[in-house]
């Protein structure tokens, strides 16, 4: 065992984790202060939570494509499953368990356990396949669990639960309630979801990640990713730590999502479509495969684009594509890498990646 | 890979550090325009007054709301958004009381309502005509309450709008309205007519949107009065975002069952494609809609003989002949590139009057905080009778539904003609 | 006799689903890169046929070609400036632009058009032909002709001429087919050329059947294409409209005896079970990864 020491801390083996760590505290921090002195605005203070849930669903999803290299496409499908999970078990302990914090923890739990079962149940037919015919089978399960959630009924009354699938059979006494009312989801949500609690997922999910990333087991899957013959003929086999990556991919997507259903009174199954799926990937590819740290700052940017362009009105979708576009060609263009190196060099830049 | 990773990483910053830029300018110039964004009611008052003073210069009530400016829904936010602007534009150039609209775009989704609920909030919006469409609605309507605004929805029409427990009648905002029909009350009223009116069909088949709160809280009220009034629903059919073009298989199955009436509780889109594939096929049963089937004959391109003979419960025809009517289509029209507006733009349209009766006959100034507004447009909405596009001696009770009857009208020879009741 | 009604449906379907997927497949095959803006041409396509039609009244034949025309003209424009730069780059980073293409194909559209729905004008007469009980619709029948031509002059074209060997080429190795003397660049540029004008083809069959034309049109029927070029193997131009047919018809008859409202499950799950017994697709070759 190694002595722990500050320093350590900033050893150039740790120092891309402990910036991401310290960078989630500083902000954490400076937005706590902020809302507490009231200088932070409406708008900003209603993002904070969803950020922190993208930023959860990212780091997972970054775990999945960064460093298993496997393309996921149905990372909302997980939301999906944590947030209705949560938000049906968060409706039913209302009565039971009057504080939020202890229900918002139990179903955030519930939320995670949920999406695990079902990255496990997913993980093994997917993870036989490769490339893009794995990316089509995450999509087209994604698809799946949203069509699933659009058909479930789930409610309770004095007499227990009430289910039904496809057609809407519950006939609930009355003082009964609706916790999943298929296409409209559910209803009625009590907004339990707080700042701090999407601060302290993104430590723990960063926490799981790097470690890991760091470990044997996560040298192994990155060593496969790179190059898998070469890793095979090395002797490193690799299908239980993918599977394990891809579960805690799931799970985070699973708490994030949990975090998600229980920040608004409403939720629809639509919500979770592909398109979630492909924003979640937008963010860990412009934050960097495998790095957690560009990931958190992508999802800001991204997540903040679209209100600072308000002042577009109708153009700021348009113009939120064409940064897309713009950011990628360039941080792909061969010129721009250069210059950036020189710039780098100039500034005595010592700092390797991670 | 790494290094292109390091780049990247050199990039995000400087972007980044080029936002948090903007991000406090902005957030800045929301702080200093919205006062304490605080989350409590005292702190919404407080941030109404302040706002009251900083818009004292310009003396107009500030009206916000949101709807789905992009994306898929973008037809119903833009519709509600020119309506709306049309209805300010008015208001204003009459003298007396002033409006200022701010409009965000919330595509449709319940975590863009939230955030343009905070945009609003920060701009010092003093009323509100809340969202467009229903789940964004049900998303911010605690807000609302929570911050005392007042907020009439021109179409949110689900019962999640306005009650905070959709299957609790004791529990509504209050303080939260709707302009249209609730779904709820269309299916009642679709059963009511298909049930005193048998000679139009007495089989009946439904095909719904599953996906979609409108179409499947009609359809849910529908069935269970169906049952009790005796209607027959031989056939229910479904369909989704994703599978939203093809039809001839639950056209067939209706036909196989031997339907004799197709009730649509669906948008004018997906209904003309409806009629489309069900001409194609030689089925012609009779076709019954309710207010979302406004719309089908002004479609752009749509052959209007396919239309001819269907039935819908409609508030609003622009193709009405009376002075208000014939203004607001000649108006909008003008302002919309020649689009012919539907109920949605007629609904927002009637919601910002109604605010201006309200405000005129409450005395409501624009230095009055939003929860002062809030009580005084709360206590008159509740009392007051208006007069507008969609209907006449239209009134709210407590709870924000609106009552006013849907007229059942026929098209034919591409118009709609009213039929008796 | 409901069995075979469905089964043309589906046939129709199929046959729609089969010319976007060839789009797909094609590009895939050339570029390896998966072009979720694929759709959003077809929606472009949609808009231009329905202006010619609709506002010029061009015939129908001028149409298709000036539909044909803007498609092609549009998918090489987006390839020189957005995908040739990226030629080095990781197919994520592709992917990640081909995605900001397609919002900004139907931001764009949306802020010329407007968001609101236009109707397609009926080119196809209503009818058809009946064969005992069953009836099948001109339109059925056109679709799946111009499905099955397109088909058979792309595996000409493939086979036969010299740029469609240098696409085959260039699809099994780059580096080698540059020192063959190929201008990669260019068959890429013809390969998108080719894909967009079949996406024009697509946009005008699927409006003549479903006759909406809005700015979103092609998403929906793109994830289902590029889901039935995976079905077929991607990269394989018999696998495309091999996938693009069973496809409609797994999806009509999902509907028509299980469920309409499980019907995209129920197709999805298909493409899945379908995978893990052949998991390079029905049709797709199996690449042996070298060291």
């Amino acid at each position: 065992m190694k002595k722990f020491s500050i320093g350590n801390l900033f050893s150039r083996k740790k120092r891309g984790r402990t910036i991401s760590f310290l960078m989630v505290i500083v902000a954490y921090i400076i937005m706590q202060t902020m809302m507490s002195t009231g200088s932070l605005s409406s708008l900003f203070s209603g993002l904070l939570v969803p950020l922190c849930c993208y930023i959860v669903a990212a780091i997972g999803l970054n775990l999945n494509v960064g460093v298993s290299g496997e393309l996921n496409l149905g990372q909302a499908g997980f939301m999906s499953v944590g947030a209705f999970t949560a938000v049906s078990v968060s409706g039913y302990l209302a009565a039971g368990i009057p504080n939020p914090v202890i229900r918002l923890i139990i179903s955030i739990i519930a939320g995670v356990i949920a999406a695990a079962i079902f990255g496990i149940l997913i993980g093994v037919p997917v993870l036989k396949l490769e490339g893009d015919y794995l990316a089509i089978v995450t999509l087209a399960f994604g698809q799946i669990i949203k069509s699933i959630v659009t058909n479930m009924y789930l409610g309770f009354d004095e007499n227990g639960f009430q289910f039904s699938f496809v057609d809407n059979n519950t006939k609930l006494a009355p003082g009964g309630k609706m916790l999943l009312n298929g296409p409209m989801g559910a209803t009625g949500t009590e907004r339990i979801s707080t700042f701090t609690m999407g601060a302290i997922l993104i430590i723990i999910s960063l926490f799981i990640v790097y470690n890991l990333m760091f470990s044997r087991c996560g040298r192994a899957i990155m060593a496969a990713r790179d190059n898998r013959i070469a890793a095979e003929s090395v002797g490193i086999g690799i299908s239980r730590t993918k599977m394990l990556a891809f579960v805690i991919s799931a799970s985070l997507a699973g708490a994030a999502g949990a975090l998600y259903g229980l920040n608004y009174s409403t939720l629809v199954p639509a919500k979770f479509d592909f398109n979630t799926s492909i924003l979640i990937l937008v963010y860990v590819v412009l934050g960097g495969l495998g790095n957690m740290t560009g990931t958190i700052i992508a999802t800001v940017i991204l997540v903040l684009l679209p209100e600072l362009l308000r002042s577009m009105q109708d153009y700021r979708m348009l113009i939120y594509a064409v940064v897309l576009i713009v950011i990628m060609l360039l941080t792909n263009n061969e010129t721009v890498i250069t210059k950036l190196k020189l710039l780098q060099k100039s500034l005595g830049g010592g700092a390797k990646n991670v | 890979m790494k290094r292109n990773g390091l780049l990247k990483k050199l990039l995000s910053v400087t972007v980044a550090s080029c936002m948090v830029m903007g991000l406090t300018a902005c957030g800045g110039a929301g702080a200093a325009g919205g006062a304490a964004g605080g989350d409590t009611g005292a702190a919404a008052a407080e941030s109404g007054a302040a706002e009251g003073s900083g818009a004292a210069s310009g003396a107009a009530i500030k009206i916000g709301g949101s709807g789905p400016l992009t994306g898929p829904a973008a037809v119903y936010g833009n519709a509600v958004k020119a309506a709306a602007e049309l209805a300010v534009e008015e208001v204003n150039a009459k003298g007396g009381l002033q409006f200022e609209l701010d409009f965000e775009d919330d595509t449709h989704d319940a975590e863009k309502a939230v955030t343009a609920y905070g945009v609003l909030k920060d701009w010092g919006m003093q009323v509100s005509l809340a969202t467009v469409t229903s789940a964004p609605g049900a998303a911010v309507s605690p807000m609302y309450k929570d911050d005392h605004i007042f907020a009439i929805s021109p179409s949110g029409s689900s019962l999640a709008v306005i009650y905070q427990d959709p299957d609790n009648a004791a529990s509504p905002y209050g303080n939260v309205f709707q302009m249209c029909f609730t779904d709820p009350n269309q299916g009642v009223a679709s059963a009511d007519y298909l049930a005193a009116h048998t000679d139009l069909g007495s089989k009946i088949a439904v095909i719904y949107k599953n996906d979609d709160n409108y179409s499947s809280g009609i359809f849910a009220k529908f069935k269970s009065e169906a049952e009790t009034k005796g209607l027959s629903i031989v056939y229910e059919g479904t369909f989704d975002d994703s599978n939203a073009s093809d039809f001839t298989v639950q056209l067939k199955k209706a036909q196989d069952a031997g339907a004799d009436l197709l009730f649509l509780p669906i948008y004018y889109d997906p209904a003309s494609l409806i009629l489309t594939q069900a001409n194609q096929m030689g089925y012609a049963p009779t076709f019954f809609g309710v207010d979302g089937m406004d719309g089908i004959l002004t479609l752009e391109g749509f052959d209007t003989s396919l239309a001819e003979g269907v039935y819908l419960l409609t508030p609003f025809s622009a193709d009405a002949t009376d002075d208000l009517t014939k203004n607001f289509t000649a108006n909008y029209k003008a302002r919309m590139n020649d689009e012919v507006p539907n109920q949605f733009a007629a609904d927002a349209y009637d919601c910002v009057y109604a605010i201006a009766q309200a405000c005129e006959a409450a005395g409501v100034t624009a230095d009055m905080s939003a929860t002062d507004i809030c009580d005084a447009l709360t206590s008159q909405f509740t009392s007051m009778t208006f007069n507008g596009l969609t209907g006449q001696n239209v009134t709210w009770s407590a709870s924000g539904e609106v009552s006013k009857s849907p007229k059942a009208v026929k098209i034919e020879n591409g118009v709609y003609v009213g039929v008796e009741d | 006799m409901d069995f075979l009604s469905y089964l043309i449906n589906g046939l129709g379907l199929g046959s729609v689903y089969a010319i976007i997927a060839l789009g797909y497949t094609m590009v895939y095959g050339i570029a390896k890169m998966l072009n979720f803006a694929h759709g959003d041409v077809i929606m472009i396509g949609a808009y231009v046929a329905f202006f010619a039609l609709n506002n010029f009244g061009l015939p129908l034949p001028a149409a298709v070609i000036l539909s044909i025309v803007v498609c092609t003209a549009l998918g090489v424009t987006v390839e020189r400036l957005a995908y040739k730069p990226l030629r080095q780059a990781s197919s994520l980073s592709v992917l990640i632009t081909a995605i900001g293409v397609s919002y900004f194909l139907q931001n764009a559209a949306q802020l010329l058009w407007s968001s609101s729905t236009k109707v397609f004008p009926t080119i196809i007469p209503n009818g058809g032909i009946s064969l005992g009980a069953l009836s099948i619709s001109y339109l059925t029948l056109i679709t799946i002709t111009t499905c099955v031509l397109v088909m058979i002059c792309l595996t000409l074209f493939i086979n036969r001429t010299k740029t469609g060997r240098a696409m085959r080429a260039c699809s099994e190795d780059k580096g080698a087919s540059t020192l063959m003397g190929i201008n990669v660049n260019r068959i890429i540029s013809i390969t998108f050329a080719i894909g967009s004008g079949l996406a024009a083809i697509a946009a005008v069959l699927l409006c003549a059947t479903y006759p909406s034309v809005f700015p979103t049109l092609g998403a929906m029927p793109g994830i289902k294409a590029f889901t039935a070029a995976v079905f077929g193997g991607i990269g394989s131009i018999p696998g495309a409209f091999l996938g693009g047919l069973l496809l409609g018809v797994i999806e009509i008859f999902a509907k028509a005896y299980i469920s309409t409202q499980l019907s995209d499950a129920i197709v999805f799950a298909v493409l899945i079970i379908v995978l893990l017994i052949k998991p390079t697709g029905l049709l797709g070759k199996r690449v042996r990864e070298k060291v």
